[in-house]
């Protein structure tokens, strides 16, 4: 028998009954669907990342306290609090490969105009904070350099908090409070929108890092320092100098561990692929155990429709099929269901993908090369699981099958 | 009697059954000769191996002493996939239960053999059309297997087994689930095919009006031939 005739008699065989055949695809549907759809979900995130990495420059370093590496922004009250003020001065000062520091604190405070209260993120930065992250202002100025030296009461908005305590009125020159106290609003940020996951860049306020250490948060350390080095090029070894002013400060010995850490773009993009990778391998696990799932799943159901075809198999043999056409119809059944199980899998996923990005907001991808995976896969799965049953199906006794009941 | 004219030759046919720790002697040695064109009723009560001998002709299963020759060529010795070539070609089968598919039509049920010979498509259904007209089905090909009666059901089994015009058709209780007027209208159809197409039929039956329409009978009793009857 050629191939496309062993294709057609499996499938008149599969259309007998039509919905067992269904529910036997249906582990393979599924697997197949979520792998597409889990898969998308990554890339989709992956891209997402990698455009906003894009948007930040290669310039850019953070100084964190404590070697540990922090995600994010490091918590107040910490226990490892070993940055100062001063050390950023220095840092300035002394390290010719930099070009702009700010130390940064954070807290979160409540805010109130009027009869408005917001709850928001208070970010106390340096006057060259916007050069340094390449963030725009809206409206209005940001503080200059005496401002903070002076540790005057003025802010800036992010563009949702403005939205919220002002609805669309001229904020600059208005008075807000700030946990009780009374700050000036100087600028607005431009708004930036959802960046999906970390931090809500448009829910904050931006006040002088010297009154927000001294009037809100009431510490004498900062959570971190940002620094620009002059170019991409010398980034590098703006963090060399880094490394060894603050050790020399910190009285760090030749050989202890830093107190501190320095992380360039460059770290974070590595860290991010490593997660990214991590989430790879975990996708592929899920994807490996429903495949599983999905191939036992016809496994069982090929080998009961063995049984109750047997008196079918005894009917075929006594009319001259031989075992390897037992086993080749058995198998390509089991095949044709599997591959068709991830043809529905991939259109239920390129479908899944599609809601997923409409209702939780994430962007998806689906790639190519996960379409052929999931193919090839289905296609092994049919092999492997239908291997069994057809060859049980071939090794029966033709006089015993006919007389079955 | 010239072996040309013989389309079967039994040599001292035995079967033992292994059941459980029980040998069971199905055949004791069957020796028999069948010509073609002959028509043969075997007979006998249940246990007397008559089912054993058919499988045995039939080339379902292979003698554990003997020989049995089909048109001069021993297969008693032939392995499982040269037996299928041999039911495929040379042997037709039609049932007591007539051992259709069930939610097949009856052109695919008659054209079944022809998969296994790798008849074309096309051609196989030319011929399963004709055959089925040959035996009083046109118009009804396309119907499925429970919307036809029992009687329709075994004349597609005929037609079934005559598909790859073999020389020996083998019928096992053939009008067994039909009623009287209709098995007799299956037997006409064997004795047409006997008669005029030159079809060596073999039946096994209890039925004594069946045995009727053959001119040789055998009967059998623990495996042995115990009366031969030839007309």
């Amino acid at each position: 028998m050629n191939m496309l005739r062993t294709v057609r008699v499996a499938l008149r065989a599969l259309g007998r009954n039509k919905m067992r055949s269904f529910l036997t695809a249906l582990g393979i549907i599924i697997g197949v669907g979520a792998v597409i759809a889990t898969v998308s979900i990554g890339e989709g995130a992956k891209r997402e990342v990698e455009k906003r990495f894009e948007d930040m420059g290669t310039n850019l370093l953070y100084v964190r306290p404590g070697s540990q590496l922090f995600r994010g922004r490091s918590y107040g009250g910490g226990s490892v609090q070993s940055l100062t003020a001063e050390d950023a001065e220095a840092i300035l000062e002394k390290c010719d490969a930099v070009q702009y520091v700010s130390p940064s604190v954070s807290g979160r405070a409540q805010v109130v105009y009027g009869n408005k209260n917001w709850n928001t993120s208070i970010y106390g930065v340096g006057d060259k904070y916007p050069e340094i992250r390449k963030w725009e202002i809206e409206e209005g100025v940001f503080f200059d350099e005496n401002q903070v030296r002076a540790g005057q009461k003025i802010c800036v908005l992010g563009s949702e908090v403005n939205q919220n305590l002002f609805e669309g009125a001229d904020p600059i020159g208005q008075v807000i409070r700030i946990q009780r106290i009374p700050f000036r609003v100087v600028g607005t940020l431009r708004s930036v929108g959802e960046s999906g996951g970390f931090w809500n860049r448009d829910d904050m306020i931006l006040v002088p890092y010297t009154t927000a250490m001294r009037r809100i948060l009431g510490t004498t350390r900062i959570s971190s320092i940002d620094v620009s080095a002059v170019s991409g090029a010398r980034t590098a070894e703006a963090m060399r100098q880094i490394e060894d002013l603050l050790r020399i400060r910190h009285k760090i010995a030749p050989g202890a561990e830093d107190d501190f850490n320095v992380r360039n773009m460059a770290d974070i993009a590595e860290s991010a692929a490593e997660s990214r990778d991590a989430l790879k391998i975990l996708l592929g696990g899920i994807a490996s155990v429903s495949l599983l799932v999905g191939g036992i799943g016809i496994m069982n159901i090929m080998l009961v429709s063995v049984t109750e075809r047997i008196r079918e198999i005894g009917i075929r043999m006594s009319v001259g099929a031989r075992e390897r056409d037992i086993l080749f119809q058995f198998l390509a059944e089991a095949i044709v269901l599997s591959i068709l199980g991830g043809v529905l899998g991939v259109g239920t996923g390129i479908v899944g993908s599609m809601l997923i990005s409409k209702f939780a907001d994430w962007e998806t991808l689906v790639s190519t090369w996960s379409i052929i995976l999931a193919f090839c896969f289905s296609g092994i799965v049919g092999i492997f699981f239908g291997f069994y049953p057809a060859r049980k199906a071939s090794k029966l006794d033709p006089i015993e099958a006919l007389r079955y009941e | 009697m010239s072996s040309n004219n013989n389309l079967i030759q039994l040599e001292d046919l035995k079967k033992v059954y292994t059941v459980g720790e029980t040998k069971v002697n199905a055949l004791r040695g069957v020796t028999y000769t069948i010509r073609e064109g002959d028509l043969v009723a075997i007979m006998g009560p249940s246990g007397s191996g008559k089912s054993t001998l058919m499988n045995i002709i039939g080339c379902l299963d292979r003698p554990t002493e003997g020989k049995y020759l089909l048109e001069g060529q021993e297969v008693s010795t032939l392995d499982k996939n040269m037996l299928a070539r041999i039911r495929n070609k040379k042997i037709g089968f039609v049932f007591q239960t007539f051992n259709l598919l069930a939610r097949t039509t009856a052109l695919e049920n008659t054209e079944l053999p022809l998969l296994y010979s790798d008849t074309p498509g096309k051609k196989a259904k030319e011929m399963a059309y004709q055959a089925l007209a040959e035996v009083g089905l046109k118009g009804r090909e396309l119907h499925m297997t429970n919307q036809l009666s029992g009687g329709e059901q075994q004349r597609v089994a005929i037609a079934r087994s005559l598909i790859n015009n073999p020389p020996l058709v083998l019928a096992d209780e053939p009008t067994g689930n039909l009623d009287t007027k209709t098995g007799n209208e299956i037997m006409d159809i064997f004795q047409k095919l006997n008669r005029e197409k030159k079809i060596t039929i073999i039946l096994v039956t209890h039925d004594p009006e069946v045995a009727e329409y053959a001119q040789r009978r055998i009967y059998l009793r623990d495996g042995q031939i115990i009366k031969e009857e030839n007309e």
